[in-house]
């Protein structure tokens, strides 16, 4: 039993630096020049540290991000008077929040929700010019758009949550603040004020896709190192040249279950769970309070209600209740 | 349909833990083996209960059967069939097929020439459900505590022990667990990418190579785990993620039974700043 599992690397063999393969020649900006090595992320992967590309897109991303972090740390501050204990003692409980609902869709002065508007602006320019920079790398390396589309679901999530639906909704103060408890109040907020997210079916989907996700890549990286010893780890040879270690980790499965991916096919499993995740939760989130208001009666009236032993009343919609707002 | 083109030299005696020679076969594509024997008597008959129970609470609609766990008031004893005695025995069965197709995956790794990284990846996952449905009723005193077994049911059972905390996102692990599942999610999507980017280039392109993939992860961040270590770093963030679940649970009740809001009372009150 005490076999070696190629959990860490052991030996760390140590060649010359790897420059990267080779740019494209009118390129404005190039990559760094001073990489080095690190024994301790050699343990786990790869040693090489660097080079790293500085592109346009990059830069302004990174001034971007910088800038929305500025504001909502700096406001964070202000909301403690400036007192720098204070701001690190109740920093997890600070927050950047949202315009009140009587400002609608206007814009606020700064103070009561306006530096919440433009941290977000800075924040969605920075991601979107990140995608921007993901696209054109991949591009520019001759390879396949993927990640770029990959990343897009993530970003359609965000825009969901914190745009799309606030402007359905007609109210910025729809939106998530910024803040670690405050974005978990919200959304536990969200589910009560919907009735129970658990019964809105792209919720169910969205974790259904987060769980299968999580269980693909144990299934995954541990079918890769249990086959290491005969090169697993080596995909795209074995996506062009099926070897003896794909040839095992797929007989593993189909013997264990009767069916099995191939080097490449296992890749696009990963990849439409990882996208539907976001995907799914995107248009589960959309669909609360704008085409469905109560998730729980929406599950009543279409028979997903479990049998109970009666020893409760009939549920009662909230909204029909006195003093409900309407 | 039983073989693919390779699997004839692959299909050799061998390998098992128990029984020898005896079970030793295939039935079409599935390896038997004596655990798959244990599987399939335990996932039987464990479906057969399920079905009965539908049966008992007078409904075949997928999401709404449910079939609940003991009253508290059975504390760890045995309840009759139909007050959740049926629970007990499905849990029972469940815990049989699990650990049943956990040593089936040892005995196929044995096979193949294989690490042992699947079973053990797959025995964390059986000791999340064990923690919810055995080592958390023990510890709080009663079989009434683990979750029913209904697809809504049990996301009911979800809410309100959540809610009986009330607010489970403070609890530490319950965040610990959450981050791993969306990093696991992200890892899985990037990893997925790469590849798929790389066997799949540009139009016009011949098919891409490690050093490309290297170079990309470079170029974008400044730094890329390579090809063995994103399988290692994949595993370790999917288990860490089961394995915080089961921690954020059996934390709940037996070692915390008030709101998880207030347990961050100590961080505000450390010696430094109160």
């Amino acid at each position: 039993m005490a076999q070696y599992q190629n959990i860490f690397t052991r030996v760390q063999v140590r060649g010359p630096i790897y420059a990267g393969t080779p740019m494209e020649a009118r390129s404005a900006f190039s990559r760094t020049t001073t990489p080095g090595f690190s024994h301790l992320f050699g343990r786990l992967g790869d040693a090489q540290v660097g080079p790293i590309y500085l592109g346009m897109s990059g830069i302004a991303s990174l001034i971007c991000g910088f800038i929305a972090f500025e504001i909502i740390g700096l406001n964070m501050w202000a909301s403690v008077n400036w007192d720098p204990v204070q701001f690190v003692r109740q920093l997890p409980w600070l927050a950047l929040e949202p315009p009140a609902p009587a400002y609608g869709l206007h814009i606020p002065p700064l103070a009561q929700g306006g530096w919440w508007i433009m941290a977000g602006f800075f924040l969605t320019a920075s991601i979107l010019l990140w995608w921007t920079r993901v696209y054109l790398r991949a591009r520019a390396l001759g390879l396949g758009s993927h990640t770029a589309w990959a990343f897009a679901a993530a970003i359609w999530l965000y825009l969901v949550l914190g745009f799309i639906r606030p402007l359905l909704m007609g109210s910025w103060a729809e939106a998530v603040p910024f803040g670690i408890f405050p974005h978990l109040d919200w959304t536990a907020a969200f589910s009560l004020r919907y009735g129970n997210l658990f019964y809105n079916p792209f919720h169910m989907l969205s974790i259904v896709f987060l769980y299968g996700s999580t269980l693909l890549f144990a299934m995954h990286g541990a079918t890769i190192l249990a086959t290491s010893r005969y090169g697993a780890e080596r995909e795209l040879e074995q996506i062009a040249d099926r070897g003896t270690a794909f040839e095992r980790g797929g007989l593993f499965w189909r013997w264990t279950m009767g069916f099995c991916a191939t080097a490449e096919s296992i890749h696009r499993w990963a990849w439409w769970f990882a996208v539907l995740c976001p995907l799914t939760g995107g248009i589960g989130i959309l669909l609360s309070g704008t085409a469905v208001d109560n998730w729980f009666i929406w599950g009543q009236h279409h028979g997903l209600v479990p049998v109970y032993p009666p020893s409760w009343g009939k549920v009662l919609d909230p909204s029909t209740l006195p003093g409900a707002p309407r | 349909m039983a073989m693919l083109s390779f699997e004839g030299k692959y299909r050799v005696r061998g390998g098992t833990l128990v029984g020898g020679d005896l079970f030793d076969f295939w039935w079409g594509p599935f390896y038997v083996g004596f655990f798959g024997v244990t599987t399939v008597f335990f996932s039987l008959l464990g479906t057969l209960l399920i079905l009965y129970g539908a049966v008992l609470s007078h409904t075949f609609n997928i999401w709404r059967i449910n079939i609940a766990p003991p009253d508290i008031g059975y504390g760890l004893a045995f309840a009759p069939i139909k007050e959740g005695g049926l629970w007990q025995a499905i849990t029972i069965c469940a815990v049989g097929a699990f650990c049943s197709w956990a040593l089936r995956q040892v005995e196929i790794s044995r096979k193949l020439g294989m690490g042992y990284h699947v079973p053990f990846a797959f025995s964390v996952a059986i000791f999340a459900y064990v923690t919810l449905e055995v080592f958390r009723p023990l510890l709080m005193g009663a079989w009434g505590y683990g979750f029913p077994y209904g697809i809504l049911s049990h996301l009911d059972w979800v809410s309100n022990t959540g809610y009986q905390y009330l607010h489970f996102h403070y609890n530490p692990a319950h965040m610990l667990a959450v981050t791993f599942f969306f990093t696991t999610t992200l890892a899985l999507s990037l990893h997925g990418s790469l590849v798929l980017s790389a066997a799949n280039p540009k139009p016009g392109e011949s098919m891409k190579t490690a050093e490309h993939e290297n170079t990309f992860f470079r170029d974008i961040i400044g730094y890329s785990i390579g090809t063995l270590g994103i399988h290692r770093l994949g595993l370790f963030l999917a288990l860490s993620a089961g394995f915080w679940s089961a921690v954020c649970i059996i934390i709940s009740g037996p070692f915390w039974t008030g709101g998880w809001p207030a347990w961050w009372g100590w961080w505000l009150n450390l010696p430094i700043w109160r």
